[in-house]
């Protein structure tokens, strides 16, 4: 049986948002936690996340 | 994907480089480098006047210790100045009290050796005045006596008497 | 402030609950309404406003003949094919009638010219793809004359946000004062934390120019124009490819260093990590490409679907909501569009800091 792409590009999507959560939802509590290093957390959740969304980009094409 | 690659147009992609880079170049050339050296100039003044202020501030810091350690020094000057005085004084007054002291027993002992000399011209004078009248009255004890001539003969033969031949 | 925002949360739900209700209650009506055609030509007005195309036109509507009209401008065509070819995108009529130039003919095709002969016949292969040859293609095309516009405008405030600095003593004056903040932004927070003190002077250039660029891109691609400019793959690539060239040029020998030959690992770990190291190299400017391609894409095709619901629904009730719903949207565009200048910028300053690094070990 094979499986539909569209459904391999919805599983990498459901990844890539819960992976892009997690980072946003630590970064928040490490901003709670410290605010004043809030623009270094800021700037590593970026690109953290942006380098997920990279992975999910170029799965999401490859699919 | 391969949608992607067919969509891609060159002559977009040719046009987007030759208006970016030509962009950055003039835009680099014309703005940001003024803008950039305006900013870091300002940044640089206010960084400077902030230097500055910090500067007069501790200067201003510096002339009061050095104001506080000027006091203290005079402070401690007049106590020294004070304690030599009461120092001096104290001397003086031992000195004067010395001196005068001495000034006295001198004037003591002169007066005393002035009294000394007086009394003792004074028993002089009076042994003196005493002798002549003992004279005085020996002569006229002898005149009375001897003016009888037994009494003359009495006295030599006494005289004689006493006189003892070794 | 916090009122603000529960507010707005409690609208954004109710409103993705009430248009779901909606569409659901709506779709079987819609069937047999002919709302299905209704449908594919939404979709086909989407993809065509995706593409780029040969002239700015702002709106067309279809006159009481049954013919398309085009508002807008055409704009000149330039092809390479044997020689330089160049017409006014007028003499495509939007595809509907073949141009000719020095005896060749060109056909509007998929928004595509392909060449043709007299008649404009085109020819299919198996997988419907058209086999006529393309010529090599210069032309200016709607998103070239945005970003000339853009281009434009960015040199004219920055030029003279720079002269009123001259002007005012350091102090600037006027509209392009509301820039100062952003531009002290990028160097203090994006450059000098990611590239250092030391190196950072030679890259502000070029990452202020990219910053605004993709920004008024973006938010041109927001206004009623419509332009889709920085969702071009084209684009997007001629960005990224500068940051690579740029990142690749100027890096120094630590930064080649841990590429092929890591310090500090095992002898096989170096002899694996080369490999993957170096297709990192490419990977990064690559997903710089599709980041922002994608997010601005996705933006416009989310926003025209919304914006195309309310002709779908066709009622008070689903119209209005989905215009609440495109206009929040809309909102969070504006932010992407931020976003998505600020993540560019921030990555490429980043892999300039990589570049630039120097042997710590």
């Amino acid at each position: 049986m094979e499986i539909p792409t569209i459904v391999g590009a919805g599983l990498i999507v459901i990844g890539a948002s819960l992976g892009i959560g997690r980072i946003g939802g630590q970064a928040m509590d490490a901003i709670a936690r410290q605010p004043e290093a809030s623009g270094k957390i800021q700037t590593a959740m970026l690109i953290a996340a942006a380098l997920i969304e990279g992975i999910g980009f170029a799965a999401l094409f490859a699919a | 994907m391969e949608k992607l690659i067919e969509e891609f147009s060159f002559g977009l992609f040719f046009w987007q480089t030759l208006i970016f880079v030509g962009l950055v170049l003039l835009l680099g050339k014309y703005a940001w480098k003024p803008i950039l050296s305006a900013v870091n100039e300002r940044e640089q003044g206010i960084k400077d006047a902030l230097d500055a202020a910090a500067k007069a501030q501790d200067e201003m810091a510096q002339l009061n210790a050095s104001n506080e350690k000027l006091l203290q020094q005079a402070r401690q000057e007049r106590e020294q100045m004070l304690l030599e005085a009461r120092q001096f004084k104290d001397k003086l007054m031992a000195e004067a009290k010395e001196q005068a002291q001495a000034e006295g027993e001198k004037l003591l002992a002169q007066a005393q050796a002035v009294i000394e000399g007086e009394k003792k011209a004074a028993v002089e004078d009076l042994k003196k005045q005493v002798a002549s009248y003992a004279i005085e009255i020996a002569e006229k004890l002898l005149k009375s006596e001897l003016s009888a001539q037994a009494k003359q003969d009495q006295l030599v033969e006494n005289l004689v008497k006493e006189i003892k031949i070794n | 402030m916090k009122y603000q925002r529960i507010i707005f949360k409690v609208a954004l739900a109710l409103t993705m609950m009430v248009t779901a209700g909606v569409a659901a209650a709506e779709s079987p009506k819609e069937n047999h309404t002919g709302g299905a055609d209704l449908k594919t030509e939404i979709k086909e007005y989407i993809q065509h406003h995706l593409q780029d195309s040969y002239d700015f036109s702002l709106y067309s509507y279809t006159d009481e003949q049954g013919k398309h009209v085009y508002v807008g401008a055409p704009l000149p065509v330039i092809l390479w094919d044997n020689g330089l070819q160049v017409f006014s995108s007028a003499a495509l009529h939007h595809g509907e009638t073949v141009a000719e130039s020095n005896g060749n003919f060109y056909a509007l095709a998929h928004g595509k010219i392909y060449k043709t002969d007299a008649q404009g016949t085109l020819s299919y292969d198996d997988h419907h793809h058209i086999t006529n040859p393309k010529p090599l293609d210069f032309s200016m095309t709607k998103s070239v004359v945005a970003m000339l516009l853009v281009g434009a405008l960015m040199f004219f405030l920055f030029r003279g946000l720079a002269k009123s600095y001259a002007a005012h003593g350091g102090v600037p004056q006027g509209f392009a004062r509301l820039f100062e903040p952003i531009v002290l932004y990028i160097r203090d927070d994006i450059a000098i934390p990611n590239i250092g003190h030391k190196h950072y002077g030679k890259y502000m250039s070029y990452l202020l120019t990219i910053f605004f660029f993709v920004w008024f891109l973006n938010l041109m691609g927001l206004t009623p124009l419509g332009v889709n400019v920085t969702g071009n793959i084209a684009v997007t690539f001629g960005l990224s490819l500068l940051t690579f060239l740029v990142t690749n040029l100027t890096a120094n020998k630590n930064y080649w260093g841990h590429i092929f030959w890591m310090p500090g690992v095992p002898l096989p770990m170096k002899i694996l990590l080369a490999p993957i190291e170096l297709l990192g190299v490419v990977i990064k400017p690559f997903s710089l490409m599709i980041r922002l391609w994608a997010n601005m894409s996705a933006g416009h095709i989310v926003l025209m679907s919304l914006i195309g619901l309310m002709f779908i629904f066709h009622n008070w009730i689903g119209s209005s909501l989905s215009f609440v719903l495109s206009f929040v949207l809309s909102i969070l565009e504006l932010l992407v569009a931020a976003l998505q200048a600020y993540i560019f910028t921030m990555l490429s300053s980043l892999y300039f800091g990589f570049a630039n690094e120097e042997a710590h070990h």
